[in-house]
């Protein structure tokens, strides 16, 4: 090396030296960026639009008041098409090319197990606010101390199912169940959660005849209508969810089937899917996914005003669960006053926040410390009618019931 | 695997009416689109990989027009006749570039269109599944228990009007002027153009003709199925799977094998219901293994 060699390699490495604080104060006090991997194409492009809507309110509205300490947040939002290949490669892009402050995951169950992965190799903090898989916050050797759930889970929904179920079919003698749930992670975690626990509290006389499993975005049920209709149970259980359960219903519509069967349905209670039925059957059971009639409060309510004002829609469940889930994290970026993601996850260890969908003190919602997982959510079964409010004769489970059961879950799969 | 009630459902007439209606409109719904597809394939030697695109959009122009007049006849017709224009300019405006193509540059062009048509179906009817169509208001009924089988009649409308279809496609192949000079430039197109007749037109006739069945297909499929983009994808898989049981460019081949694989789910699903997607994979392999050119496909000299 000669001397003007070293001279321009050392003004280089100065240039670097000097240089990188720039680059590092520009990122503290540039706009936060959050990556939102979604799926917004296809059947269930439904899931991303009426997520990022509800973040989408959430943000302008603190952005309007002047961000976190002056910096906005800045959204980006990409479309995986609900494959989980591509949900890890558009994760990665966010972790490493845009260099995001926190993958906000509006992902379905598959997907997110991938997005799951990358976010734990990369140490970027995480909230999944769609999967209700329970296995992804509650199993120890699949959980991230990175990440954070704000949806649904299923153990939860399965306690309160199982109880509204139990009490149903006692009442009314329905002892042969059969179910009809798509086929992946999700419709088998929900459905086998859920008969495990109606055997449980519904005694010996709960007996399951038969499974239809048919496969996600499958088109045309009948095989399943029939093979139901030839088993003649008392009661079907369902975790279909969007176009599918549209599909399902419309068909075992021309079969008469509700007529003579007891149908429980834990995904139907969303506008969206309601409104897209030719026929909503009545007296059909379901769980409130979201109406702005459950929890009845005043928040809720305006909720679904604002929304359908600016969007001339109403929101779905997902809208509830992605709008928890950012108000959280800028409630703990704002506490931590920061967005860097390990002091912003302290401050999200154990918040409770009043919330739209909450049934704790207050109306508020808590994110559990220790398996870093939404409790005091609303969850509840009622019956279909054709008009608004749509589902009535809400009964609402119980926390204390739901936790005690979620625990002896646990318990009895060694997560704890 | 559930035997026993498999046997059971095989000597209970009711439960055999039962499954063998519900076969029987899977499998004539699954004919409509793989109908048009064999024919396709015939007559102009191409592997039309976007057939599914047709039958999607013949389920949003028929929503559309139902939405438009309220008649579920003009929304059928305007579903077929809108899925066969497109289909002539898609034969016109690029596959016809790329019939003596490899059978590669074919699918390409193919798998750009279906990319194509789901992003503007969504540009178009927006992201969102639509509802179903509905049955038509006549067919609101309750379904009608025959030996004690539940079978909706608005189920019965479709078997029949399908088999009508299937019926016509025959006289037009078989009696009509157009079939014979269809099925003559499937043997022979350079000796039909020798004869002065434009094979061009032909081509495109019939390319319009398979996009209609498939349009047909999708419009009255949409009246008990949701609509989306990109839900004709796996509607083109068991479309394939038909045509080569069938036997590729066989039309009565596809109308069989159509019932088999309708059959092969309703009767799966009683006694291997967690196996009903690989019953259908079962039958094309032993087809293929026995018979490998399709039930009616001619072997190849």
């Amino acid at each position: 090396m000669n001397r003007r060699q070293f001279v321009a390699g050392a003004a280089a490495v100065g240039t670097a030296i000097t240089g990188f604080p720039a680059i590092a104060n520009a990122q503290a006090s540039g706009p936060i960026k959050l990556g939102i991997p979604t799926i917004l194409s296809g059947r269930v492009a439904q899931l991303g639009i009426s997520s990022t809507n509800a973040v989408q309110m959430v943000v302008d509205a603190f952005n309007a008041n002047g961000g976190l300490d002056g910096r906005p947040v800045d959204l980006l939002i990409r479309d995986t098409k609900a494959k989980p290949d591509e949900a890890a490669r558009v994760t990665r892009d966010f972790v490493n090319s845009d260099q995001v402050d926190v993958v906000f995951n509006c992902e379905a169950s598959s997907a997110s197990f991938a997005v799951q992965e990358v976010v734990r190799e990369a140490g970027t903090l995480c909230l999944h606010n769609v999967s209700e898989t329970s296995s992804l916050s509650a199993d120890p050797a699949i959980r991230s101390p990175n990440s954070f759930r704000f949806a649904r889970q299923g153990i939860h929904d399965a306690v309160g199912s199982a109880r509204y179920a139990a009490g149903i079919a006692k009442e009314k003698g329905l002892k042969k169940w059969m179910s009809v749930s798509p086929d992946y992670a999700y419709g088998r975690d929900n459905t086998d959660l859920f008969f495990k626990l109606l055997n449980q509290f519904g005694g010996d006389d709960i007996e399951v005849v038969g499974n239809g499993w048919p496969k996600l975005f499958q088109p045309d049920y009948t095989e399943v209508i029939t093979q139901i209709l030839q088993r003649r149970p008392d009661a079907v259980y369902s975790a279909l969810w969007g176009g599918d359960l549209v599909s399902f219903i419309d068909q075992a519509n021309l079969y008469g089937m509700f007529g003579s069967i007891e149908f429980f349905t834990i995904n139907l209670a969303d506008y969206t899917t309601m409104s897209a039925l030719r026929d909503l059957p009545e007296g059909l059971h379901s769980g409130t996914r979201y109406i702005s009639s459950f929890p009845d409060i005043e928040a809720n309510r305006s909720f679904d005003t604002a929304y359908v004002e600016r969007f001339d829609d109403h929101p779905t469940n997902w809208s509830w669960e992605c709008k928890v889930g950012i108000e959280f994290l800028l409630a703990a970026m704002t506490e931590a006053g920061t967005a860097d993601g390990a002091q912003v996850a302290d401050a999200l260890r154990g918040m409770t926040r009043p919330s739209i969908i909450g049934v704790g003190p207050d109306n508020s919602v808590t994110m559990r410390g220790d398996d870093q997982t939404l409790i005091n959510y609303a969850v509840g079964w009622g019956t279909t009618v054709a008009e608004e409010p749509f589902v009535t004769n809400i009964q609402a489970a119980d926390w204390a019931d739901i936790v005690e059961h979620e625990t002896a879950w646990k318990q009895e799969l060694g997560y704890i | 695997m559930e035997l026993a009630a498999f046997g059971e459902c095989l000597t209970n007439s009711s439960c055999l009416i039962f499954q063998t209606v519900g076969g029987l409109k899977i499998g004539m719904l699954l004919f409509l689109v793989a109908s048009g597809l064999t024919l396709i394939f015939g007559v102009l030697g191409v592997i039309n990989f976007a057939h599914g695109s047709f039958y999607m959009l013949g389920a949003y122009f028929a929503y559309t027009t139902l939405a438009v007049t309220d008649s579920f006849t003009l929304a059928v017709i305007a579903g077929a006749l809108g899925a066969g224009v497109v289909g002539i300019l898609f034969e016109r405006g690029f596959i016809s570039r790329v019939y003596q193509s490899n059978v590669l540059v074919q699918l390409l062009v193919c798998y750009a269109f279906i990319l194509i048509l789901d992003d503007l179906v969504i540009l178009i009817w927006g992201e969102e599944f639509l509802s179903s169509l509905g049955a038509p208001e006549v067919f609101r009924v309750p379904p009608l228990f025959v030996a004690g089988a539940v079978v909706p009649p608005f189920h019965l409308f479709l078997i029949g009007a399908s088999i009508a279809v299937a019926l016509g496609l025959w006289l037009i192949m078989a009696r009509t002027r157009f079939g014979k000079i269809v099925r003559a430039a499937a043997q022979n197109p350079q000796m039909v153009s020798a004869l002065g007749i434009n094979t061009t037109l032909i081509y495109a006739g019939v390319f319009a003709l398979g996009s209609l069945l498939a349009g047909l297909g999708g419009a009255l499929a949409a009246s008990e199925r949701s609509i989306s983009s990109g839900m004709g994808f796996s509607i083109v898989i068991e479309s394939f799977i038909v045509t080569v049981i069938g036997g590729m460019g066989s039309i009565a081949g596809a109308f069989v094998a159509a019932i088999l694989i309708g059959l092969a789910r309703s009767f799966g699903a009683i006694g291997f219901p967690l196996f009903t997607d690989g019953l259908m994979f079962m039958v094309m392999c032993l087809v293929l293994i026995l018979r490998p050119q399709g039930l009616f496909g001619r072997a190849e000299s």
